[in-house]
Order: structure tokens, then C-alpha cells, then sequence
């Protein structure tokens, strides 16, 4: 009945609000007297240390119904979806299942109140079946109490009946496209007979022809009766197959409203808090010579044919949705991953395949998107840290002198205003900000001639992440290359001097900062307006 | 720059998930299949330049040396499914052979099921500590059956001392249950067999089994997934030190001499064996049948040595040699695997 997809695969695009608004779900007479919400997150909160991801967040969800979610990165989105799945438990407020307040201990929990949770990248056991994956602990059983494997492969292929799509219940999942993946999860869902079902941001990682197959997965939902929680940062999707919308903004809630009643500003306003015109200063010199030089880099089956020069002075946003291949093309320009075809060549010298040590000796730094993982030791001193990667340079007879490396250390942590205890404690005490700042120091210490930063302000407070800013626009200034991979489309547009976007391992736009719009950028990324691309 | 917006032909649908289904179970077969060809292959060799090792004497040898590393391999491969790994399993044989066996000295007259079920009750103690502590203790296994290794070795030292067990104090109805055979098959390998073919029936058809699949596979998801994942790694231990006790009173029957140094090293060789027929050694896949035939692999590589009067001082090397040539091929698939799965599900590239 609230029918309407198929709009986001089309190429009407939503930058016009009427044509999006003809498409749109009509809401149906039931608005007035509806029913009470199958799920309530009233008024929760949710604090990580000093940070608070979310304050009095709330959102209704009802029967029948999608119901989208929506907000930059580090609106609290996930840190609701979190709360829903029963992963995490708010430091207060309520959940109200069918208007009584439950507490989930956990996400067996959530599963039992009838919360199905679709992530992003589904977590499937690769080596057991599609049914298996679907059934596990649940599959059907003979008399013998032995798995009733016909049974099972049938209610599978039933399943997929239902959602109206293909698949093999008897293939391995390993190897499975996302867009299977989050299949099969919903396979789940539906078999666990979910009354809810939140999908956290399914279509970042899917082709146009995956996403509607996803929608006409969601409208069988609906019908069926289940309240479905919309993520994503799509607004044609958002505006194609919801009815109502939930808008939140650092960790609040900012408005919930029927779809019918915005237009794509008002939503992108509420969840942006601005004017998007709000730009950057002009740079104050002129980009110098070409530092870095990729040309045709493919990595098969990640991405293909990537070209780019990164100039020294000059700041270029590499944008995309996540899964687009950005993070793993700046991966494969310092070395990490191997590339199948194409060349790096830094300040005229081809660098090796496969090789940080020869990225590094050419006078790159990377600054990697998991610092925790790959940007830090944890349990190492913030003076350790930072010395990492100048350890030839502090070293004397083979020995590192552990007052050089603290001095070293102290002058960098002033330079980057690091606030920390003392030079000594391990980096995990510090918060992610000053994380970040340790890694940049690290890097910042070998004076590199270009600097790779992915991701350089996930997960930072809002202060820290204009220090942060600052930083890389100073960096820029004083004639370092800078090759910044972002999914934040203000800090894209904020700091780019230009802007490359990618979508499914491919380059399909470069933008100068005086013709970048979030539109079209967000345009390049999903394909929806050929005529923006290059 | 590439001129962009290529919009690839529409991924989902029958031909490419049937594609990939044929890939990859072609390849999933061949983890067992792989061994089995492997095992005709090199039997087939020997008896062409030997023929004797095919006589009715050698292959009873053959299975009876078998039976020992073949249960113990039972035991392992529920433990390495699940992404964990038995190293205690050569020591509690050890004490239960020695503790079992010693039984008919000191309470003579016993009868011989009485021992049997007296070694499965030490290992499955044994075991069941084990379990404990990997499940609940949540140490990773690895470090508690190093540490059980010691100190199981240690108590039978200190059980043991100086003595011996010796096949003057074994009644003739127990030291002659190895030899005991029909048409020239010895009970004995019968009867293992038999045990092994419940195991790997219970791994592949019941709702047990199957987690202990998923939770070697993904254990975050497992846990998602509502399986009581400390409950069932606790079993998988728990079966596997009783199958070594069981081992143990078998080995205390086979060899009739039992000293402290029982079972020293087995957990290697037997580990050896489950990866060689297949298993995982991360967990997620393998069956307790190819683990079987990669037992019997290994004591034919032993008993071929022997027929061909090579020198048993190779006996480690080639042993190590087929382990790695196994972990080689499984890797080497593997990679080939992802990487025409990468190819395909892109749909990029020329």
C-alpha cells in the first residue's frame, strides 16, 4: 500500500523536490488514528567517556510502516541502532515495546522481543550454508532429532520466494556479494518473524539494481506488517520508500515528520544545522608541482583504472560511499595491498608494488582509517607512538636514546596542542582525538613530502576535528600534498581543493572546490545524475 | 579520468550464484576428496614397488596402529572446529593407560569393561577441566592444554615413578582385544570405525554439531546467533579427553608395557592428522572422516618406511613434509578461491 520504490534506481534524481515528491509514498488516511508504535526509544542517552553519542534521542516506529533515520556521520545514528539491537544499553531513558518498558540484556534479547537488526556487512558463518546461516539453532528436525536438511533447503527457497529473489540455499555464504549478505540476514528476520526490522545503512555497498531489488524486499515487508528503521545517507532512497522521518543532529534529536511535508533542503538543513554555502578561506598558495602521480591503478575486482596527481600545497578529497574503493586505493598507493596493474610514481621515482618501506622512504606518511588497529600501538607510550616512524633518525650507535625520543615527542605534543598526562602513559588512556593527533605527530615527524589521511576525523569530537582541520590546512599550506579520503561530505567539500569521487572502484567525477556541491558529489557517487559526471 | 557511470549488468540472479555454487563446491570437495586421492595414490605406489605391504599381516598391522591416532583424531577435529585446539590429548592417555591398565594389578580379577569405563572417566575429568577453563576461564585454548600437557604429564609422572606397568599383570581377555579379528579386519577397527562414523554423523546432521561449525566460523556471529558457545566448546573438550581416555586403556591393551612416557608427543601427530585430512586448523570446516584418513595416511607413511626398508629415521621429516604440503595446498586454494570470487562478484575489469 505505501508503495513508491523504484524512484532511486531512476534518474530523476532528487535535487528536485517536485518530481521527488510525485514518487513519494502517499500517506494514507491511517496517520490520524494510528495504532500505538510496535517499538519506542524515548528520550535515551548514551555516553562513551567524555563523549555523548546520543542525548534524549527518540523515535517511534510502527507497524507496516518504514521509518527513516538520518543524519551526518556522528549524528548517534548507530549508537541508536546499537541501543535497538540490544548490543548496547542506555545510560537512560526507555525502550517501550508495544508501549511497555523492556530492558535487553542483550542481543539474544532483542532477537526474542522480535528486533531484527540488517547491518551494513552482515556476519554470516562463510563456511556453513545459505540455509544453515539462515537456520542456525533453529533448523528443522525429524523425528530422530536429526537436521532435516530438505526441510531446511525448502523453507530457505520459500523464504526466498517471499522476498522474491534467487539464491541457492545449498551454496556456502562465503564469497557472497553484501547485497546476498544482507539477504540473507533478512531471510532471517523474516523466519524469526520479526516485528521490526532496522536496516543500518543496507544500501552503502550496493549497486543501483541490488538497491531496488532491496526495496522491493522492504515493500514485502511492510505488507507483511513489519515496521521497518531505514538508515541511510541516501535522501532519494530515504524520500522513495518511507513515510516518516527522523532527523538527528550531534547526538540529538532534531525533528520527526512525514516525508510528504519536506522537501530534500529542508532535510539536509535539519540534519546539516546550516547553510551548506558555509566554505573554507581560498588557499593562500598556489599548488606547486606534482608530487604524486598514479596512473591507471586496478586492483581487480576492488578498483579499476584510478589516475590522480596529487600536487605539493594542495589538498585533494577523495569521496565515495563506503565500499567504493577509496580507502583501498590509498592503501595500495603506500603499499599495504598489491595492485595488479598501473604505477606510483612519487616525485618522478616509481615506488615498488606491495611496499611501505619504499612508500615511506619516497616521503609518504599514512595515516590509517582504524587508528586503534593500524594507526597505534595501544599499549605503547604516547612518546613511543610518535617516535615510531622517526626511530633512524633518534637513534645513535643502533640505540634508541630514549631522551631524544622524548624530546621529540614533547615538541610535537605542543605543536598539535596534545593534551595527555604524561609523555609516558600508555595511548589508550588519551581520547580519540588526541589518538588521532598521536598518529598525524607520527607521521608529521618524518617531514613527509605527501601525507595520506583516511578518514582523519572518525569518531573525534567536534573541537578536536576543527584542530584537526586546521592542522591539515596549515600542512597544505606550508607546501605538503595531502591525499584526504573522507565519507563526510562537509569535511570533503570544507578542505578539498579538489574533489575525486568514487563509486564502485571506478573514478566518476573530479570536482574543483568552485563547482563541488553536496548534490553533485553525492551525485558522482551513486550515479544518479550522469549529466554531473565527468 | 574515465569517462564513468557504467552500470554493470545486474549482479543477483541464477547464473552467477549457480556459477559460484559449481566453483565452489568443486573446491569444497576437494578438501576430502583431495586426501582420500592423496591415500590411494601413495598405497597404490608402494604396493607397485612392494607388494607385501598389501598382505592380509600388514594392513591388520596397519589398522591397528591406526586405531589409536584415528579416535584421538575424532576427538581433535570437534576441537578444531571449533576454532580452538587440544594439546593435552597425548598426556591423558598417558595417565589413563597407566591408571586403567595399573587397575588389574591391584584389584585382580576386574572385569575389563569396568577398566575401560574407569579411562574414559580420567580423560573426560581431564577434559572437562580443560573445557572449564577455555570456556569459562575464557583463556585462549591453546594456553590451557600447554598447560594441561605439563601437568597431566606431571601427575603421571609422579603416579608413575619408576614403575611400570607390565604384560605379566594383564589378563589374556584384555592384551588379546587388538588381535581379536573377522575375515582378517580386527574387531578393534571395526568397532573404531564405527565410533568415528557416529561422530562425523553427529557433526554433520545434528543442531549440536553444526554449531560447533558455526562457532569455529564466526564466533562473534555465533553468539549473535543465540548458541550457548561456552556450553558447546566445553562438550567439544569433554569428548575429546574421554575419546583420549578411551585411547589410553586401548594403547594400555595394544602395547602391554606402560611407563610415564605413554602417549608423549601424540597430540602432534594427531593434530598433523586432522589438518592433513582436511580440518580447518582455524575452525568452520573439515569432517571427522577426512581426519580418520589423514590418520591412516600417517601410519601408512610409517608402515610403507618399514615394507620398503627405508630407514625410520625419515619417518619425522616426510610426516612433516606431507603437513606442510597440505597446509600449502588448502592456502593455495583458498586464495585462488577469493581471488575468482573477487573477480566475479565486481563484474569489473576487463
Amino acid at each position: 500500500m505505501i508503495a513508491g520504490d523504484g524512484q532511486a534506481a531512476g534518474s530523476s534524481g532528487a535535487r528536485a523536490p517536485s518530481s521527488a515528491g510525485d514518487a513519494r509514498p502517499a500517506s494514507p488516511g491511517r496517520a490520524g488514528g494510528r495504532a500505538a508504535p510496535v517499538l519506542s526509544l524515548h528520550r535515551v542517552s548514551k555516553a562513551f567517556g567524555a563523549v555523548q553519542a546520543v542525548a534524549a534521542g527518540s523515535i517511534d516506529l510502527h507497524a507496516g510502516e518504514a521509518h527513516a533515520l538520518v543524519g551526518e556521520n556522528g549524528a548517534g545514528k548507530s549508537t541508536m541502532v546499537k541501543i535497538l539491537a540490544g548490543v548496547l544499553r542506555p545510560d537512560s531513558g526507555d525502550l517501550l515495546i508495544d508501549g511497555q518498558p523492556v530492558t535487553l540484556h542483550g542481543p539474544a534479547d532483542a532477537r526474542e522481543a522480535g528486533i531484527a537488526v540488517i547491518y551494513q556487512e552482515p556476519a554470516l558463518f562463510p563456511d556453513l550454508s545459505v540455509a544453515e546461516n539462515i537456520f542456525m539453532g533453529r533448523q528443522p528436525l525429524t523425528t530422530g532429532r536429526r537436521i532435516d536438511r530438505r526441510q531446511m533447503h525448502a523453507a530457505a527457497a520459500e523464504l526466498f520466494g517471499r522476498l522474491g529473489v534467487r539464491l541457492d540455499p545449498g551454496r556456502v555464504s562465503r564469497g557472497l556479494s553484501i547485497a546476498d549478505q544482507q539477504i540473507v540476514e533478512i531471510a532471517k528476520a523474516l523466519s524469526l518473524d520479526a516485528r521490526v526490522i532496522v536496516m543500518d545503512e543496507p544500501t552503502a555497498a550496493l549497486s543501483a539494481a541490488e538497491v531496488a531489488r532491496l526495496f522491493e524486499v522492504m515493500r514485502a515487508l511492510r505488507t507483511a506488517g513489519a515496521a521497518v528503521l531505514f538508515i541511510s545517507h541516501r535522501l532519494e532512497e530515504v524520500f522513495a520508500v518511507c513515510l516518516r522521518v527522523t532527523v538527528m543532529r550531534d547526538g540529538r534529536h532534531v525533528l520527526t515528520r512525514e516525508l510528504a511535508r519536506l522537501t530534500p533542503d529542508d532535510l539536509v538543513r535539519a540534519m546539516v544545522g546550516r547553510t551548506l554555502t558555509e566554505r573554507a578561506e581560498g588557499k593562500l598558495t598556489e599548488p606547486g608541482e606534482i608530487v604524486l602521480r598514479v596512473g591507471r591503478l586496478t586492483r581487480e575486482g576492488v578498483f579499476t583504472d584510478i589516475s590522480l596527481d596529487v600536487r605539493a600545497g594542495e589538498i585533494v578529497a577523495l569521496a565515495g560511499l563506503v565500499g567504493s574503493g577509496r580507502s583501498e586505493v590509498a592503501r595500495a598507493i603506500f603499499g599495504i595491498d598489491r595492485y595488479d596493474a598501473g604505477r606510483v610514481v612519487m616525485r618522478g621515482r616509481e615506488l615498488r608494488r606491495a611496499s611501505p618501506t619504499s612508500a615511506m622512504a619516497a616521503g609518504i606518511g599514512f595515516v590509517p582509517e582504524d587508528r586503534r588497529q593500524q594507526g597505534l600501538v595501544m599499549n605503547m607510550s604516547v612518546q613511543r607512538n610518535v617516535a615510531l616512524a622517526s626511530l633512524r633518525r633518534l637513534r645513535k650507535g643502533g640505540l634508541v636514546r630514549s631522551a631524544a625520543e622524548r624530546a621529540f615527542a614533547a615538541d610535537w605534543a605542543v605543536r598539535l596542542n596534545l593534551k595527555y598526562g604524561r609523555l609516558t602513559d600508555p595511548v589508550f588512556h588519551l581520547s580519540g582525538g588526541n589518538q588521532q593527533k598521536v598518529v598525524l605527530a607520527k607521521w608529521l615527524g618524518r617531514r613527509p613530502a605527501l601525507l595520506i589521511v583516511d578518514e582523519p576525523t572518525r569518531g573525534i569530537d567536534i573541537a578536536t576535528k576543527a584542530e584537526v582541520h586546521q592542522l591539515l590546512t596549515s600542512l597544505a599550506d606550508d607546501g605538503v600534498a595531502i591525499l584526504m579520503v573522507s565519507s563526510e561530505l562537509p569535511e570533503v567539500m570544507h578542505l578539498g581543493d579538489r574533489i575525486l569521487v568514487m563509486r564502485e572502484g571506478r573514478l566518476t567525477a573530479e570536482l574543483d572546490r568552485d563547482h563541488a556541491s553536496e548534490e553533485s558529489i553525492m551525485a558522482a557517487a551513486t550515479g544518479q545524475l550522469p549529466g554531473q559526471a565527468l | 579520468m574515465t569517462s564513468a557511470i557504467t552500470q554493470r549488468p545486474g549482479s543477483p540472479g541464477a547464473a552467477p550464484g549457480a556459477g559460484s555454487r559449481r566453483l565452489t563446491e568443486r573446491v569444497f570437495r576437494v578438501r576430502e576428496s583431495g586426501i582420500i586421492a592423496v591415500f590411494v595414490v601413495f598405497v597404490a605406489v608402494t604396493t607397485a614397488i612392494h607388494p607385501s605391504f598389501v598382505d592380509q599381516q600388514n594392513i591388520q598391522f596397519l589398522l591397528i596402529n591406526t586405531v589409536v591416532y584415528a579416535l584421538l583424531a575424532l576427538g581433535e577435529t570437534m576441537v578444531v572446529i571449533s576454532r580452538n585446539v587440544d594439546l593435552s590429548i597425548g598426556s591423558v592417555l598417558g595417565l589413563s593407560a597407566y591408571m586403567s591398565a595399573s587397575l588389574f594389578g591391584s584389584h585382580p580379577g576386574i572385569g575389563v569393561p569396568v577398566v575401560f569405563l574407569a579411562g574414559i572417566g580420567i580423560g573426560l575429568a581431564c577434559g572437562m577441566a580443560n573445557g572449564l577453563m577455555v570456556a569459562l576461564g575464557r583463556v585462549p585454548s591453546l594456553v590451557v592444554t600447554l598447560a594441561t600437557l605439563y601437568i597431566i604429564r606431571g601427575i603421571d609422572i609422579l603416579i608413575v615413578g619408576g614403575n611400570e606397568v607390565t604384560a605379566q599383570t594383564l589378563p589374556s581377555s584384555f592384551t588379546s582385544i587388538p588381535r581379536a579379528s573377522v575375515l582378517g579386519v580386527p574387531y578393534l577397527a571395526i568397532a573404531v570405525a564405527a565410533v568415528i562414523g557416529i561422530g562425523a554423523y553427529y557433526l554433520r546432521s545434528f543442531r549440536s554439531g553444526r554449531e560447533l561449525y558455526a562457532i569455529g566460523s564466526n564466533p562473534e556471529a555465533a553468539r549473535l546467533a543465540g548458541i550457548p558457545t561456552g556450553r558447546r566448546i566445553f562438550t567439544a573438550f569433554g569428548v575429546s579427553g574421554g575419546i583420549a581416555g578411551l585411547a589410553g586403556v586401548l594403547w594400555a591393551a595394544q602395547y602391554q608395557t606402560i611407563d610415564s612416557t605413554a602417549g608423549t608427543g601424540y597430540e602432534l601427530t594427531v593434530i598433523s592428522a586432522v589438518v592433513v585430512g582436511g580440518v580447518a586448523i582455524f575452525g568452520g570446516s573439515g569432517s571427522a572422516v577426512g581426519a580418520a584418513v589423514g590418520a591412516l595416511l600417517l601410519s601408512s607413511i610409517t608402515s610403507a618406511l618399514n615394507v620398503l626398508g627405508i630407514s625410520q629415521l625419515w619417518l619425522e621429516a616426510i610426516s612433516g613434509f606431507l603437513l606442510l604440503l597440505a597446509i600449502t595446498l588448502d592456502r593455495i586454494i583458498s586464495l585462488r578461491l577469493q581471488a575468482a570470487l573477487r573477480r566475479r562478484s565486481a563484474g569489473v575489469g576487463t
